[in-house]
């Protein structure tokens, strides 16, 4: 039986589309057979992140309301033959996901696969709380900012309430995944640091991507970080980070910590 | 301190946080019930009614949060004629 993540925030435009595909490239580049699967019913973007959009033909919503079966509705991605993609639909909306609907496709999806990754939409509505009900471990996508640490917080209260695993009295897998972290801001005092967030939140943390070009430019040709360029500072971050979540136990290291010279001098917080 | 930080604005994270700490304690142990101000007015309202009459537009209940206490506040405009009225 796979393992079911759901990558959520509540807030918008954090990176959990961006972390969905770099991670499921992560994990798949090991041969591990993942699948993420696009839960932005309406405004589906993983598509075109991981480079797939001209070859969507069916989709999530299609499938669960008996249109098309699974099989056709999956996309192998064309760089890794272990990577699929389970695409939403652009055209409908979030009400024609069903509980029921939604469970049989994970369910599905939980035989055939090790990883089904579900990227969530933004917010605390139904498409929201149908990606996290199934999973078996959540990963908190989080900005050093104010908004987006309140909603994580709220995000964190309904994977404890509303999933499945917490309505069986059991405890749900939370990791916080620190995104567009910024070291310089950071080390001003303008922006949360990474103790700040943890210390509010209190979920352990399974990395920190620093703000980067290479993930604008990854998305623009249409290829996951992880697979665009795996010597960047976000390709490893995102590497690290599914290496966590297998169960690896490795240090996290703070994006700025290692600093030259000048920086050394002049850049660090003194006590 | 920071050598250069003497001339430049002060930090703003320390506020951020403070202000997420303080927001989130309430914001925790008041989930679930999100609609408790409402649940109040309600309730409130129903007992008053028992003995006088008044206008629902004019009682108003406001939950106001500090960092230790939360207060809440409940206005209620009685008319002069209210109690006879209800008697
Ligand atoms: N580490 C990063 N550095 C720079 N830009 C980033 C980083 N992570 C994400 N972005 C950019 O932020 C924007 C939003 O990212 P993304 O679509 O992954 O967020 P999302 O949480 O899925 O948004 P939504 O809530 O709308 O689904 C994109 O333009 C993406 O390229
Ligand atoms: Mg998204």
């Amino acid at each position: 039986m796979g393992k079911v993540i759901v990558v959520t925030s509540g807030k918008g435009g954090v990176g959990k589309t961006t972390s969905s595909a770099a991670l499921g490239a992560a994990l798949a580049q090991n041969g591990e057979k993942v699948v993420v699967v696009d839960f932005d019913v309406g405004l589906r973007n993983l598509d075109l992140v991981m480079g797939a959009e001209r070859r969507v033909v069916y989709d999530l919503v299609n499938v669960i309301q008996g249109e098309a079966k699974l099989t056709q509705a999956l996309i192998r991605d064309k760089r890794l033959e272990t990577l699929y993609l389970l695409p939403a639909s652009q055209t409908r909306d979030k009400d024609n996901l069903t509980p029921e609907g939604v469970e049989k496709v994970i369910t599905a999806l939980k035989r055939a696969f090790d990883w089904v990754i579900c990227d969530s939409p933004a917010g605390i509505e139904r498409g929201a709380t149908l990606a996290m009900r199934h999973a078996d471990v959540a990963i908190v996508v989080t900005n050093p900012e104010v908004s987006s640490v309140r909603d994580s917080d709220r995000i964190i209260g309904l994977l404890d309430s509303k999933t499945l695993k917490a309505e069986n009295g059991e405890c749900m897998e939370k990791h916080l995944l620190l995104t567009r972290y910024d070291p310089a801001r950071a080390e001003r005092g303008d922006m949360l640091n990474v103790d700040d967030v943890l210390e509010i939140l209190s979920i352990p943390l399974l990395g920190i991507v620093p703000e980067s070009m290479d993930v604008l430019r990854a998305s623009n040709v249409g290829s996951p970080v992880t697979l665009a360029d795996g010597h960047s500072a976000p390709a490893i971050a995102y590497f690290d980070a599914a290496r966590r979540l297998k169960g690896e136990n490795l240090p996290v290291a703070i994006p700025g910590e290692k600093r030259g010279f000048f920086g050394k001098i002049f850049g660090r917080k003194a006590a | 301190m920071n050598f250069f930080r003497l001339f430049s604005r002060p930090q703003s994270a320390p506020a951020a946080r403070e202000r997420l700490q303080v927001l989130l304690a309430h914001e925790r142990a008041s989930a679930g019930d999100s609609d408790l101000v409402t649940k109040l007015r309600d309730e409130i309202l129903r007992v008053i009614s028992k003995h006088m009459q008044i206008d629902d537009e004019k009682v108003s209940v406001k939950m106001e949060r500090g960092a230790q206490v939360t207060t809440l506040a409940v206005d209620i405009e009685i008319p002069f004629e209210a109690g006879k009225k209800a008697a």
